[in-house]
């Protein structure tokens, strides 16, 4: 093969097996050269599982004789609508008709499904999915298209150029002959695949900036949509674990004899993340891990309580860390200013609490592993299964499902839940498939969180009191370190991820340094939805409020007057206030808060209106708009707007994670605070036009709400809240 | 043996009469639209109808329910639960859509209760449903939608 970006996999196919099944055309834009054809079905996400001697092609989009045409999604679908995104992508190169298409998840397989944006790895995170498959998904979609123009060419005796496409039709206008995508499967896939496609301009989309209705949405509203909870395979057994109280304990000893006299167990395992019941049911194996005794080692354990924690770091935060940004002379400014500010802003450890806890499926035969779910790191998944079964990274096969939420928890660095299945299926011996789930405590208490930070900002003042210099001390814990990421991701001894947001301020200052210090804690950290920008907005947009009341200035009119050069946080911000009526009066005890930020290379503004009344915040108005390119699906960027937004003001007003003593405080939803229904305000969603390419939707709006709410918290009480979640005194 | 109607159907099922509903009908009738979020009825993902009332099957055992008519999401086949249904459809509601099954059967007892409930009433019907992906916007205008009123 050569470096062929796209490649007919129907014939090869048709050359390697005489008998074609289901045939049809099956097209794939290879990324790399030389990629293998593995012969692992796709994923069940959404789908029918596949049987054994179904045709299981292994490609971006299928087109069977039956009419139907399957998008196969490299993305996880974990409520952020990338299936529908996919599907639009190549629907709309292919003029499909919206009805025919299904999705279904793709197996784990960098060397066709890699992200574009992750060098060799296949995973979903980072708001990357539409930004990296936007040229590659029409592509495929655009080259099967004209397959099948050829092949309707070549049948009817008429030219090419002649033959129109629409709604899944292809027709020959002057003589009158049609067919269905369905009746040309065939003869397009013996078409030589074209090289150079031309794709669409921007006015002749038909789908791409319509409101398509989601792929996802009829078997999630009749309940048969399949999550990794609900796989059910012949013998399977389903485990519970036991996880150290405190992290960096251990497993000193422990009696198996209460929890095997439980009904339904079966074994009990050691592994290294604990002791692992296994029954027949959920139930059952639970009850066993109540009735199991464990000693734990806690020598090492971790023992600090949140409150030392941030008196460490308040500590750290007097002294220089490494530098991550250093423009003009910030020490020089500070030192000659007429007047320095300073604030502290904190922000808690996080959980990231999906609604499905964590789970996972494993099967261990003689070819290999197989697994089942919600896959979201499916090349470091792949690896790290691989290595602690001894076998080869493509003898681990991944069925990607539908995760029932995820916020960057299932994309696990360390592989650590889904290891812990594999670990209990490895100790088990006997192959039966093995389904390992955390109750909600686990959830909270077996770790990786959005770390605490904290940080320390001060500013210089001109006579004028306009700011000269900016100086940025950002302490917290490295998600990157001691991961596969690190090389990557820390530059010159700074975790891109702990100053991201704050390194990139897109205010126009002479003097601006920001710094890192990256203290080593047990607590197992992770991404969590928009990773540094949670807390970086959140200090970055408050701070900026005191500068513009320091220099007497209207919030909006401040921002604006510093984002000279900034046209997209221009645009996002004057949209965003016009529609909020920014400058009508509110009532006492009322105020508005602004706040304008770009991750993911997408830009928000949102105007919060909040009541304060006997001490409680009561968020009841947010306008937001957002500019994130071409857009794809105004529903979907209009429904990850308000959950993004809602996902955040969560942990703007109620959520936190502590620390006593070294032990997680929290437990389940009962002292994890999430948002609930009377909490969520009224959202208007404004996107503004763009021709840019486009860019994610699933976090840049969660970091913004916290000091949209912040800056409106104080205009309507005069309390500047810098701790997250607010408290108003 | 218990005997369990569940769906207009009932079944004779050889289990301890402790095991929460929620875990009977996941892994022994194999009707999983039913979702474990938390065990203590603190979520909503494991809401079922019981009788026609919303009832957290996470914390029911399942020796409460003999004798009664237990409804899950795939049984739902009302005139209520067909426009509720429809609805968040028509208003794109799910996102990842595992708290959605809870979502709706509480949502179709409310609207059995309260023909054209108000956001007062719809935000104390549902306030015990969680949806971390935040759907609640659309939740809201979609039980408007189902119950005629404007959205």
């Amino acid at each position: 093969m050569k470096t062929d970006r796209i490649v007919n996999l129907s014939r090869r196919r048709f050359l390697t097996e005489s008998v074609a099944a289901a045939a049809g055309l099956t097209l794939g834009v290879l990324p790399i050269a030389g990629a293998g054809m593995r012969e692992s079905g796709p994923g069940l996400a959404g789908s029918v599982p596949a049987e054994a001697g179904d045709f299981q092609p292994n490609a971006f989009l299928r087109i069977g004789r039956d009419n139907s045409i399957t998008v196969i999604s490299k993305h996880l679908e974990m409520g952020q609508g990338t299936y529908t995104g996919m599907a639009t992508l190549v629907a709309e190169e292919l003029d499909a008709d919206w009805e025919q298409v299904r999705v279904e998840g793709a197996p784990a397989d960098a060397a066709r499904y890699r992200n574009l944006f992750w060098g060799e790895a296949q995973g979903t995170g980072g708001s990357t999915a539409i930004a990296n498959s936007w040229t590659q998904m029409r592509k495929a979609g655009a080259a099967a298209r004209q397959m099948l123009v050829e092949a309707a060419a070549e049948r009817w005796q008429v030219k090419p150029a002649e033959i129109d496409v629409k709604a899944g039709v292809v027709s020959h206008a002057a003589s009158g002959k049609k067919a269905r995508f369905g009746e040309l499967a065939d003869a397009a896939a013996e078409q030589p695949v074209p090289q150079d496609v031309l794709l669409k301009d921007q006015d002749e989309f038909r789908l791409i900036g319509k409101r398509m209705p989601r792929k996802d949405s009829p078997e999630k509203i009749d309940g048969s949509a399949k999550f990794t909870i609900d796989v059910r395979l012949p013998n399977m057994v389903t485990a519970v674990v036991a996880h150290p109280p405190r992290f960096g304990a251990k497993v000193r000893s422990f009696d198996a004899a209460g929890a095997k006299a439980m009904p339904g167990v079966k074994h009990v395992v050691q592994i290294p993340a604990g002791v692992a019941v296994v029954a027949g049911d959920y139930w059952s194996a639970k009850r066993g891990r109540d009735a199991l005794q464990v000693e734990w080692d806690e020598s090492n354990a971790f023992s600090m309580s949140s409150k030392q924690i941030l008196e460490q770091y308040r500590a750290l935060a007097k002294g220089p860390g490494t530098v991550g940004r250093n423009q003009g002379d910030t020490a020089g400014a500070l030192a000659k200013a007429a007047k320095v500010m300073e604030a502290e802003y904190s922000v808690p450890y996080l959980a990231h609490a999906p609604m499905e806890p964590m789970d996972c499926v494993v099967r261990i035969d003689a070819s290999g592993c197989e697994i089942w779910n919600g896959e979201q790191m499916n090349t470091g998944d792949q690896h790290a299964v691989a290595g602690v079964l001894g076998i080869k990274p493509e003898q681990v096969r991944i069925n990607m499902l539908y995760a029932g939420g995820s916020f960057g928890r299932r994309a696990n660095p360390k592989a650590d839940y889904v290891l812990e299945a594999v670990h209990i299926a490895k100790a088990l011996k006997s192959g039966v498939p093995v389904k390992m789930i955390w109750s909600r405590e686990d959830d909270m208490r077996a770790g990786f969180y959005r770390p605490l930070y904290l940080h320390r900002l001060r500013a210089g003042l001109n006579d004028d009191n306009q700011p000269t210099a900016w100086q940025q001390r950002i302490v917290g814990q490295s998600i990157m370190a001691g991961t596969a990421f690190e090389s990557m991701m820390i530059k010159e001894g700074v975790d891109q991820t702990s100053v991201e947001g704050a390194a990139n301020l897109p205010y126009t200052l002479d003097n601006i340094q920001i710094d890192l210090h990256s203290p080593r804690l047990q607590v197992p950290v992770q991404w969590w939805r928009s990773v540094g920008s949670t807390h970086t907005a959140f200090a970055v947009e408050c701070f900026v409020d005191e500068l513009a009341e320091a220099a007497g200035k209207d919030p909006v009119a401040f921002r604006r007057s510093y984002l000279k050069g900034h046209p997209r946080h221009l645009g996002v911000l004057n949209l965003a206030v016009e529609k909020a009526g920014w400058s009508e009066p509110m009532g006492p005890g009322r105020g508005r808060g602004v706040a304008v930020h770009e991750s993911f290379n997408s830009y928000v503004a949102q105007v919060a209106e909040v009541t304060v009344r006997r001490g409680v915040i009561y968020v009841e108005r947010v306008v937001i708009a957002v500019d994130c390119g071409i857009p794809i699906n105004p529903d979907v960027i209009e429904a990850q707007m308000q959950g993004g937004m809602g996902y955040g003001l969560a942990a703007t007003l109620a959520s936190e994670l502590t620390f006593k003593d070294g032990r997680v405080e929290q437990s389940n939803f009962h002292d994890y605070l999430s948002l609930r229904i009377d909490q969520m305000p009224e959202v208007e969603v404004y996107i503004v036009p763009s021709t840019e390419p486009p860019t994610g939707v699933g976090e840049p709006a969660t970091p913004v709400i916290a000091p949209a709410v912040a800056n409106a918290v104080y205009a309507a009480t005069g309390q500047r809240l810098r701790q997250l979640p607010l408290r108003v005194v | 043996m218990i005997q369990l109607n569940v769906n207009g159907t009932t079944r004779s099922l050889d289990i301890d009469p402790e095991m929460p509903l929620l875990w009977v009908l996941r892994e022994y009738i194999g009707l999983t639209g039913t979702k474990f979020g938390c065990g203590i009825a603190q979520c909503g993902s494991c809401t079922v109808h019981i009788d026609g009332e919303p009832v957290r099957s996470c914390s029911t055992p399942v020796s409460a329910v003999i004798g009664k008519h237990v409804t899950t999401i795939e049984g739902l086949n009302s005139p209520t639960g067909k426009a509720v249904q429809a609805a968040w459809r028509d208003l794109e509601v799910v996102q990842c859509g595992y708290c959605q099954s809870g979502q709706i059967m509480s949502a179709v007892a409310l609207l059995a209760h309260k023909e054209r409930p108000t956001d007062a009433e719809i935000d104390a019907a549902m306030q015990g449903n969680l949806c971390r992906c935040a759907t609640y916007v659309r939740i809201r205008a979609a039980i408007k939608a189902a119950s005629k009123q404007p959205v």
